[in-house]
């Protein structure tokens, strides 16, 4: 038993409620407590990395009764992606939240979020992970809708509806699920669809789950709600949105239950493929026409996702080394990317690409983490993302798939270009009249935009220098997906339902 | 104002026949949620629908009073606070699980089944949510019958 994966959820779900309680008495005490959470659990999931994989049983209850939180390789990956996130948005947060009047809302908001997506990614039980999936959504429709301008709710609204849709099918993938086996632990229910022969039933609930997640996590077709809801928000929030949420209730959970539940078979795999497909090429082309900078990102997140699912659908093991990493890269270089958005709408007022331009001359530090982060995703090396996107190419050509290697080259390309186009008309060029008493951002922002960069710098250096390293993080992840590619009884269950 | 003169204002509020049945019924429905709480572990209901139910008993007040009396009585500051207690309650029953190895353990006694004081945490879980679901209920209507008059006062 490993008690620090219920605090993963308790503790800022716990603080969560004291942050609003306490900053009744102060408002900076809401600055102290939510950075102190957010280092806490950043701090446990870099901890948890050497204690193996654990599995907790919630209240005593051992499974398949009670509620279990499993922690294996695939766990840790994400744990660490969405906390180190989040501890950089919430300092980021410390001076970019001060032009908005409820900052111990978005705290508690936030922290809300940050449990509901620890969660998902620990939880062991289908129905737990609808309730943690509802809690992460709800906080982020509220957190998209932050500002109370009418953009901004709209886009909340929309994202509420279609976010509520994907729940729905969810839900409904986990009551049909349930009627077929009676369980809702995933490993319990795992072992039954294994003996049983392939039903209907579960071929719809699979449909519906697929659904569900791909809304959540933004997939072409099921993308309408992405690019009003990412941009809408605050800046730390849309790092948050487009950095972890879509992967961690979108992705993973999509993952995880294709693995680890429905047993991956050719077709699922297959669906993978398609949307991953689709979502890296119409989202990139749709990021070509945007002038709004972060608009662009949000498609651009589209895009980057869609790389993601199709390495990950290959069903080989370098595929899922390269979807991981490219997980991994996407969290780091779109949240520097979202950050620095915002750092140049904290400091120019707009983020509409045609009234910037000539930022390098006045905020060299925004600027040249602008650069880092666009020259990641664009896949420049020696940044992280270029060795990610070439693992997925060859990944792509090992299992025989040249159309998808040749397509997730030229939305490669397609990638940089609009990148180039960001870069051109914000950071370059003649600095507007305008523009042209614009400062610096204050140091908690600086300071978050250049770790996250020096994140992307690193890990391309040292992927460079020694391509064994990431195998620390990526191998035990994708050993789980390995092992969800087995037909028969596979470890998951054995350390679940045995352990 | 004093609340006595609140309730007295005849320009608040709706007809005389709506609040006096209001003011007969108000504390019956708020035993009724007290009842559906308490014995939440042991019959059809719980924190949940019991809040509602105390939730419902001040939004009649609104309704009936309008916005003025059910502030009076309970505040958007107080509403804010306990729902922010309840919930920090119902975390803190799951914490104190710990101390006997699990997170949310059922640890106190679960005496005899059927009895009012039985089934542990239980009881003491549902008044937590009770208090959280009633209090976030009563401070979304009370923020909508609110703030919802002054937008629309705006848009004339």
């Amino acid at each position: 038993m490993n008690h620090i994966l219920p605090l993963m959820v308790g503790i800022p779900l716990g603080m969560a409620v004291i942050t609003l309680i306490l900053s009744k008495i102060h408002n900076r005490i809401a600055d102290i407590s939510a950075t102190a959470t957010t280092i806490a659990t950043a701090a446990m999931s870099f901890y948890l990395i050497g204690t193996g994989e654990s599995t907790y049983w919630m209240g005593g209850w051992f499974p398949p009764f009670g509620i279990t939180l499993v922690f294996d390789g695939l766990s840790s990956l994400l744990l660490i992606i969405v906390n180190t996130v989040a501890l950089l948005s919430v300092v980021f947060s410390l001076s970019y939240m001060e032009k908005y009047t409820a900052k111990p809302k978005f705290y508690s908001l936030f922290l809300f979020m940050l449990a509901g997506m620890n969660g998902v990614v620990l939880t062991g039980d289908l129905f737990n992970m609808f309730v943690f999936l509802e809690i992460a959504s709800i906080a982020s429709y509220a957190l998209v809708g932050f500002g109370v301008e009418h953009e901004e709710l709209e886009a909340s609204f929309k994202y509420l509806i279609l976010g509520t849709v994907a729940s729905t099918m969810v839900l409904l993938g986990v009551a049909l699920t349930y009627a077929m086996t009676g369980s809702v632990n995933m490993a319990d229910v795992s072992a039954m669809l294994k003996s049983f022969p392939a039903t209907k039933t579960m071929a719809f609930a699979a449909g519906a789950f697929i659904m569900g997640f791909a809304l959540k996590s933004g997939l072409v077709p099921f993308h309408a709600w992405l690019p009003d809801a990412h941009p809408s928000a605050p800046a730390p929030v849309s790092a948050m949105l487009s950095g972890v949420l879509i992967k961690a209730i979108g992705v993973y959970a999509m993952v995880r239950v294709i693995f680890d539940v429905l047993g991956a078979s050719p077709v699922f795999l297959e669906i993978m493929l398609v949307l991953g497909a689709l979502s890296m090429a119409v989202g990139g082309f749709l990021a070509i026409g945007q002038w709004n900078l972060k608009r662009m990102f949000a498609y651009s997140s589209i895009s980057q996702m869609g790389y993601v699912v199709v390495a990950l659908g290959l069903g080989t093991h370098l595929g899922f080394i390269a979807g991981l990493f490219h997980l991994f890269n996407h969290a780091a270089f779109k949240s520097l990317l979202f950050l620095s958005a915002g750092s140049i709408e904290h400091a120019t007022g707009t983020r509409d690409m045609k009234e910037l331009g000539g930022l390098a001359q006045r905020m060299p530090v925004t600027s040249t983490t602008t650069a880092i982060g666009a020259l990641s995703i664009s896949g420049v090396p020696p940044f992280n993302g270029f060795f990610s996107k070439l693992l997925i190419i060859l990944a792509c050509v090992a299992a025989g798939r040249w159309f998808l290697a040749a397509l997730a080259a030229g939305v490669g390309v397609v990638t940089l270009l609009y990148f180039l186009k960001a870069m051109r008309f914000s950071l370059f060029g003649e600095l507007p009249k305008a523009l042209s008493n614009i400062k610096e951002v204050p140091f908690p922002m600086a300071f978050s935009v250049i770790a996250l960069a020096v994140v992307c710098l690193a890990v391309g250096v040292i992927f460079l220098v020694d391509p064994a390293f990431s195998d620390i993080f990526l191998q035990p992840a994708a050993e789980v997906l390995m092992d969800g590619l087995k037909s028969n009884a596979s470890s998951y269950i054995a350390s679940v339902l045995g352990g | 104002m004093d609340i006595k003169e609140i309730t007295r204002d005849k320009s608040l509020g709706m007809t005389i026949i709506v609040k006096t049945i209001s003011r007969l019924i108000v504390s019956f429905i708020l035993v009724f949620g007290l009842y559906i709480v308490l014995y939440g572990h042991i019959t059809p209901g719980g924190g949940f629908a019991g809040g509602v139910i105390l939730a419902i008993s001040y939004v009649l007040l609104i309704l009936a009073f309008g916005g003025k009396v059910a502030v009076a009585k309970m505040s958007g500051f107080w509403a804010s606070m306990w729902d922010n207690l309840g919930a920090l309650a119902f975390v803190v029953i799951g914490f104190l699980g710990l101390i006997g190895g699990y997170f949310f353990l059922n640890f106190i006694n679960h005496g005899t089944p059927g009895k009012l004081i039985s089934a542990g945490i239980i009881p003491l879980c549902n008044i937590a949510i009770a208090v959280k679901v009633g209090a976030a209920l009563y401070a979304v209507f009370l923020a909508l019958s609110i703030y919802g008059r002054i937008s629309t006062e705006e848009d004339e």
